[in-house]
């Protein structure tokens, strides 16, 4: 087994994008995600990759396009306002049925904000982010070790379902330092027929392309780019179902929030409430199967945010509203303590008796 | 340990020099009476000295920082009280200086007056887990680097070996040897091993200039 390395989830999202084949990469700084771009720079020359500082988002996702179009391996990241300002690349890839990663090391928000942990840009990376109907995967990480599974588990699925995937860290899972193992198996990338590779006069020619000249044809694009979403749904849900089985209460958190929460339920165990923890581990898809699970007993559910409430909207729609879903959270990158999150599963506690 | 007048910690990005900083600077004031800490970090905006705002100020540590430490001001900004690190001559004091060749920028202001006065220590930090500084000639070359941009040389290197929260006797142990190979491709002796302080009695016997340390609190378990 490969001895484990002390790293901060910005690098263990470099490292493992280049163990999975990336090798090309490009972004531009912003805080406080800059050590993936630092990391790639120092890395990508050593094993005959790129790293390429572009003169801005726009440029640097597009680049992205370029590569993808060409079948290689290929990622960008920023934190919140870049990854806004990729918005309307993430959307042609989409529209291309390219895949690509693309990390999110969220702040807080809006505008220019801050630079502490957030979650609020869950409605974006679950919406699809850009203009247009559309959908990418979004998985996110909550140690550092899943920061390197998770990248690995997103170029394997951008590449099955030719889409985006991003993965949705924050400030803290970017910062913090945690002992991470790389023993990881690293299947083969699937072939890619549709690059575009030259045609060396042998085939007709690929093309990477986004606009569709007859509207009937692009509604039929769209209609079965939708059908796949619905295959992603039905096989791709992944969540961590803590303490649920005999849950009175179940607090849904994902990322970061989650370790809080965790925390939190031991506590509340301690204390007698029959509380669990449901953590998606894929936002989109968002894992309604295990919520649709729990609230066949589960009387309140608890949405635990670094935002202002947006997951909570995914809560009610997975269990239909079978139960009340309360909000404990904190924004503009403040982070709840455990107690804040006790102190809510106690009060739903004492609601449900 | 024994201190000169100023101690700068300096190394690779997330080596654990802010650890380091910290322990020395409180260390350093059961030693001596007016003591400084100075946090000269223009890289990271995070985990800061100002972290441990009680510990130090309860050891009557005096902290130069920023105004602009841990704020959503991503800037890299000096604290404007650092000249007292050369002004000052009856002040004792230890630089937390910011990682790689980028954070060792800051200390060419320093520098001259450092040199001039030969009353300093810079200690290389190294830590073999590090993926970047695994081996002794990645750690030789971050030295080069880091002498080049500050204009100051290192006096020794500490073994800063450390694995976060999986940190065992044995993680301390199994980095004994890197230590010295890192002593012997710089040239520079080896001053400290440090050790998380409860595992310090397990390993005291065994690990020459054994280093106790108190780690910084960490914002999410």
């Amino acid at each position: 087994m490969a001895e484990k390395v002390l790293m901060k989830g910005n690098e263990a999202i470099a490292e493992a994008a280049i163990m999975a084949g990336c090798r090309h990469y490009f972004g531009y700084p912003i805080t406080p995600q800059t050590e993936i771009a630092a990391y790639m720079a120092k890395r990508m020359p050593k094993i005959g990759g790129t790293f390429l500082q572009a003169e801005s988002e726009i440029a640097a996702i597009n680049m992205v396009y370029g590569v993808s179009s060409t079948g290689k391996r290929v990622m960008t990241s920023s934190s919140s306002p870049g990854i806004s300002l990729k918005g309307e690349g993430i959307s042609y890839l989409a529209g291309t049925d390219l895949p690509a990663v693309i990390v999110n090391a969220q702040r807080g928000g809006p505008g220019l904000g801050g630079i502490q942990p957030s979650q609020a840009d869950y409605f974006q990376a679950t919406r699809g982010g850009g203009h247009g109907d559309y959908h990418i995967l979004v998985l996110a990480p909550s140690s550092v070790q899943e920061m390197a599974e998770l990248t690995i588990k997103a170029f394997e699925l951008a590449d099955e379902y030719l889409m985006p995937a991003m993965v949705l860290a924050d400030g803290t899972t970017g910062q913090m330092m945690e002992p991470v193992s790389f023993d990881f198996e690293i299947k083969e990338p699937p072939a890619k027929p549709w690059a575009t590779t030259g045609t060396k006069c042998a085939r007709p020619h690929n093309i990477s392309n986004s606009l569709y000249l007859d509207p009937e044809k692009l509604e039929r694009i769209n209609n079965e780019r939708y059908a796949r979403y619905e295959i992603i749904k039905e096989k791709e849900q992944r969540a961590e179902e803590y303490l649920t089985d005999d849950a009175d209460i179940i607090v849904a958190a994902f990322g970061i929030s989650a370790r809080i929460a965790k925390n939190a339920v031991d506590a509340a165990r301690a204390k007698g409430i029959k509380a669990g923890l449901i953590r998606p581990i894929t936002v989109w898809p968002f894992p309604d199967k295990a919520f649709r699970k729990a609230a066949e007993h589960a009387k309140r559910f608890i949405s635990v945010e670094l935002s202002m409430g947006q997951m909570i909207e995914d809560v009610k729609l997975s269990i239909e509203c079978k139960a009340p879903v309360d909000l404990c959270y904190r924004s503009g990158g403040m982070i709840p303590s455990p107690q804040q999150v006790l102190e809510a599963i106690e009060k739903a506690a004492k609601e449900v008796k | 340990m024994r201190y000169k007048r100023v101690t700068l910690v300096a190394g690779h990005y997330g080596s654990g020099k802010t650890n380091i900083a910290v322990n020395m600077a409180i260390e350093l004031s059961s030693q001596r009476d007016r003591v400084a800490i100075a946090d000269l970090d223009i890289v990271n905006p995070y985990y800061r000295t100002l972290d441990s705002r009680a510990e130090l100020e309860a050891a009557g540590v005096k902290l130069i920082v920023s105004p602009y430490a841990n704020s959503n001001l991503d800037i890299p900004a000096l604290p404007q009280e650092m000249y007292a690190i050369i002004d000052d001559q009856g002040l004792s004091c230890v630089i937390d200086v910011g990682g790689d060749d980028s954070g060792a920028v800051a200390l060419g202001r320093l520098a001259p007056k450092l040199r001039e006065e030969d009353d300093y220590d810079m200690f290389l930090i190294a830590n073999r887990f590090r993926p970047l500084t695994r081996t002794a000639a990645e750690v030789a070359q971050v030295r080069y680097e880091i002498e080049v941009a500050s204009g100051l040389k290192f006096t020794g290197v500490i073994n800063n070996s450390n694995l976060g929260a999986d940190t065992t006797a044995e993680t301390v142990l199994s980095s004994l040897q890197f230590g010295r190979e890192c002593a012997e491709a710089t040239g520079l002796p080896l001053i400290a091993t440090t050790v998380e302080a409860s595992l310090y009695d397990a390993l005291k016997d065994q690990v020459p200039d054994l280093f106790p340390m108190k780690l910084q609190k960490r914002p999410v378990d």
